[in-house]
C-alpha cells in the first residue's frame, strides 16, 4: 500500500458519512455502530502510522510476494489481434488471490484493536482462505461462514480453511450463498461485537468498509500503474476487472479514477441470460436498495426482497456490490458490462492453452471481456486485465461440467 | 393526538407496565395474522409491532427467520399489511407499529409507505437497519405525518448517542436486552440489569426492553427496571407449534394473560 496515495486521496470519498455520493452509509442495526466507529477510528490512526505502512510493506514483500508482475501475454496479444494485452498477477499472491491484500491489512487493524476472535464470509473461498492463513499467522481464532451451495462447488477451498485451523460454518438460510454468509456473519458479530473483529472480503458493508477495503486492495492499481509506465513509458488505456462486490476491480481502478485517458471497465456475472435469478450482474441489471448495511445497486423482486442469483463462479455469486462502483457507474467514470458462464469458460480455456495460465472462473469474465474490447482498438494501445485469482479451484466443477457435455 | 403517546401517558400515570407483542405480518398467512392482532387485542395486550417480512433479517435469530421466509412464501408484501391494520381498526384501538428492515419500505416508496400506514391507521415505524445518522428524511416524513419513529438503544451504545437517540426517538426507547438477534433466552445476564438502571438515569423517555424475552419471570424482572416489555420469538413458536389457527389463537391468548397477569405484579 502506498501511503501517500491513500492520504492523498483521503479528502476525496466517501465523506464523513461514508457515502460515495448518494451511495454507501451505515445501514446497521444500533448494536454495531459503536464497532464501526472505533474501527474507522483505528483506521484513521493506522494510516497515519508509519510503523503501521512498514509492517504492511514488509509482510506483502516477504509473504504475499508482492509485487506480483504484469504479464504481457504475446500468444494472446497476436491470437486477439488488437491492444497489446497486460495481465496484472494477482494469481501468484500467496493463496492465490488478490484477497490477500486486503486480509493483512484487516487482521493488522484487528490486532492492533486487540481482537483475538475473526469472522468471515466467504464465497468462492478465496477470501475465507486468506483470512485463515493470516488469522493463523497471526495466531488469532477463525472462523468463516460459508453458504452450503458453495461449500459443494469449491470443496478444495473448505479443505484448505480448515488445514490452517479455522471453523468452517456451513450457512443454510436463504439461497444458501454469499449474501447469506454476509447475513449469518452480521449475526455473529452483533452477537460477539466485544472480541470479534468481522473481516469483511470485499468493498461492500457498511461504511468503513468499502473504503478501507479499497485502501488495501489498491496497491493493485498502484503496482499496475509503476509497471506499465516502466514498459510502456506511459499508463494503460484501458483496465478491465471482474466485479462481484469489487475488491480486485476497485484496488485497480482507484489509482486510476483521476486519469480520464484511463478506461475502466467492470466485468460482472451474466450467467445464463438476464431473467431475474439467472445472472449476478447487479450493475447491469439492478437498481438501487439497501442491503448489508450499504445504500447501492442491487438485485431485488418488485417487492423489494433480495433477488436469488446465479453464476458459475461462486465469488461473482453476489446479489450487491459495493457502492463506489454504484457511484463510478452513475457518474460514467467507469463502464460496467456482463459475460455469461459460456464465454467465461471459453475465455478460461483459452487463457490456459494459449499462455499456460489457468485462470480463476471470476478472474475469466474479466478476460472474456478484455479479449473484445482489445480487439476493438489499435495495436499501439494497451489495456490490463486483472487476473485477480488462480483457477485451481475451479478445476473439479469445470471438469465436472466437461464430463457432462456442457464443455468441450 | 397520537395514541401511542395516550397509552404511554395513561400507563405512566397509573404506574402500569407495558406488554409489547411481535408479529410477523403474513405468518403462517395473512388471514391468519389479522385474527391474531384481534386475539392479542382482547387478551389484553398494550401495543402491537407487526413485522412486514425481509429475505435477508440480518438482526433476527431462526424463528423470526423462519417465519418471514414462510410470510414471504404465503405472499406477505408492504401493500398487503395495510388493508390488515385497517380492517383491525375497524374492532380495536391497540396502537400499532410497523417494524421491518429498511429495503422492502424503500422500494415501495418511503412518502407512500407513510401515507398508507397513515390511512390504515398505524402508528409508528422501527426500522432496526436505519440508525438516526441514516434516518433524516424518513423522520421528517413521520414527524409530518405525526406518526413515531422509534429508535433502538443497545448495552454497547455510547453515553452521548443514548442522548442523542433520546432527543429522536418518539414515543419510546426499543432496548435490546443482550447483544446479539432476536429470539429466546432462558436467563439473561446482570449487565441487562445493568444497562437498564444505566439507561433510565440517562434518559426521561418511556423504555421498552425487547430480544430473549420469552417467559413471565423474565418479564417481570425487567418490567421492573423499565416501562414494560417486548416478545417476539416467544409468540411466534407457539403460533408455529399449533396445528391450526384455532389453537395458535388459544395458545397466544393464554401466553399473553399470563404475562399480564406476571406484569400486572410489577406495578
Amino acid at each position: 500500500m502506498n501511503s501517500n496515495l491513500i492520504k492523498k486521496n483521503a479528502a476525496f470519498l466517501p465523506d464523513k458519512n461514508g457515502r460515495f455520493g448518494d451511495y454507501g452509509g451505515r445501514f446497521v442495526p444500533e448494536i454495531l455502530m459503536s464497532a464501526i466507529t472505533e474501527l474507522e477510528q483505528e483506521y484513521e490512526k493506522a494510516k497515519d502510522d508509519p510503523e503501521f505502512h512498514k509492517l504492511l510493506s514488509y509482510l506483502h514483500a516477504e509473504y504475499t510476494g508482492r509485487p506480483n508482475p504484469l504479464t504481457y501475454v504475446d500468444r494472446l496479444t497476436e491470437e486477439t489481434g488488437g491492444a497489446k494485452i497486460y495481465l496484472k498477477r494477482e494469481d501468484l499472491n500467496h493463496t492465490g488471490a488478490h484477497k490477500i491484500n486486503n486480509v493483512l491489512g484487516q487482521l493488522l487493524l484487528a490486532r492492533r484493536m486487540g481482537k483475538q476472535r475473526i469472522i468471515a464470509e466467504t464465497g468462492a473461498g478465496q477470501h475465507g482462505v486468506a483470512t485463515a492463513t493470516v488469522a493463523a499467522k497471526f495466531g488469532l481464532e477463525c472462523q468463516v461462514y460459508m453458504g452450503e451451495v458453495d461449500i459443494e462447488r469449491q470443496q478444495l477451498n473448505v479443505f484448505r480453511m480448515e488445514y490452517l485451523g479455522a471453523k468452517v460454518i456451513a450457512v443454510k438460510s436463504g439461497s444458501r450463498t454469499l449474501k447469506d454468509a454476509i447475513n449469518e456473519a452480521i449475526r455473529d458479530w452483533v452477537t460477539n461485537v466485544k472480541n470479534t473483529f468481522y473481516c469483511i472480503g470485499s468493498v461492500v458493508g457498511m461504511h468503513p468498509y468499502p473504503m478501507i477495503v479499497r485502501d488495501f486492495q489498491s496497491i493493485i492499481g498502484q503496482e499496475t500503474r509503476e509497471q506499465h509506465l516502466k514498459k510502456e513509458g506511459r499508463l494503460p488505456d484501458a483496465v478491465v476487472a471482474c466485479v462481484g462486490g469489487g475488491s480486485n476491480a476497485m484496488g485497480m481502478f482507484y489509482p486510476f479514477i483521476e486519469e480520464k485517458n484511463v478506461q475502466l471497465h467492470g466485468v460482472e456475472a451474466g450467467g445464463r441470460g438476464p431473467d431475474v435469478g439467472d445472472h449476478a450482474a447487479t450493475l447491469t441489471y439492478g437498481e438501487p436498495g439497501i442491503l448489508h448495511g450499504m445504500l447501492t445497486y442491487m438485485l431485488q423482486t418488485e417487492d423489494g426482497q433480495v433477488a436469488d442469483v446465479h453464476s458459475i463462479s461462486a465469488g461473482l455469486d453476489y446479489s450487491g456490490v459495493g457502492p463506489e462502483h454504484s457511484w463510478l457507474k452513475d457518474t460514467g467514470r467507469a463502464n460496467y458490462t456482463s459475460v455469461t458462464d459460456a464465454q467465461a469458460l471459453e475465455a478460461m480455456a483459452l487463457l490456459s492453452c494459449s499462455e499456460g495460465i489457468i485462470p480463476a472462473l471470476e478472474s475469466a469474465h474479466a478476460v472474456a471481456y478484455g479479449l473484445e474490447l482489445a480487439k476493438t482498438m489499435r495495436p499501439d494501445q494497451s489495456i490490463v486485465i486483472c487476473l485477480s485469482g488462480r483457477g485451481d479451484k475451479d478445476m473439479e466443477s469445470v471438469f465436472a461440467l466437461a464430463e457432462k457435455g456442457v464443455i468441450a | 393526538m397520537n395514541n401511542l403517546r395516550t397509552l404511554l401517558e395513561a400507563k405512566k400515570s397509573k404506574n402500569e407496565k407495558i406488554l409489547s407483542i411481535y408479529l410477523t405480518a403474513g405468518f403462517p398467512d395473512p388471514q391468519t395474522t389479522l385474527l391474531l392482532l384481534k386475539t392479542l387485542a382482547e387478551a389484553g395486550v398494550d401495543l402491537i409491532e407487526l413485522g412486514a417480512p425481509f429475505s435477508d433479517p440480518q438482526a433476527d435469530g431462526p424463528v423470526i427467520q423462519d417465519a418471514s421466509q414462510q410470510a414471504l412464501r404465503a405472499g406477505m408484501k408492504i401493500p398487503a399489511l395495510f388493508p390488515i391494520i385497517k380492517e383491525f381498526r375497524q374492532v380495536s384501538d391497540v396502537p400499532v407499529i410497523l417494524m421491518g428492515y429498511a429495503n422492502p419500505f424503500m422500494k415501495y416508496g418511503w412518502q407512500r409507505t407513510v401515507d398508507e400506514a397513515v390511512a390504515a391507521g398505524a402508528n409508528g415505524f422501527i426500522i432496526p437497519d436505519l440508525p438516526p445518522e441514516e434516518s433524516r428524511d424518513f423522520r421528517e416524513k413521520c414527524r409530518k405525518a405525526e406518526l413515531d419513529l422509534i429508535f433502538l438503544v443497545s448495552p454497547v451504545t455510547t453515553v452521548e448517542r443514548i442522548a442523542a437517540i433520546s432527543k429522536m426517538t418518539t414515543g419510546f426507547i426499543y432496548a435490546v436486552s443482550v447483544a446479539g438477534v432476536t429470539g429466546e433466552r432462558q436467563h439473561l445476564p446482570d449487565a441487562t440489569t445493568m444497562f437498564l438502571h444505566r439507561l433510565r438515569e440517562q434518559t426521561s423517555q418511556p423504555v421498552l426492553v425487547g430480544f430473549g424475552v420469552s417467559n413471565s419471570e423474565t418479564a417481570k424482572n425487567l418490567a421492573r427496571i423499565s416501562d414494560g416489555v417486548i416478545i417476539g420469538s416467544a409468540i411466534i413458536r407457539l403460533i408455529s407449534e399449533s396445528k391450526n389457527t384455532k389453537e395458535s389463537c388459544e395458545k397466544v391468548s393464554d401466553f399473553v394473560r399470563k404475562i399480564k397477569l406476571g406484569l400486572g405484579e410489577c406495578a
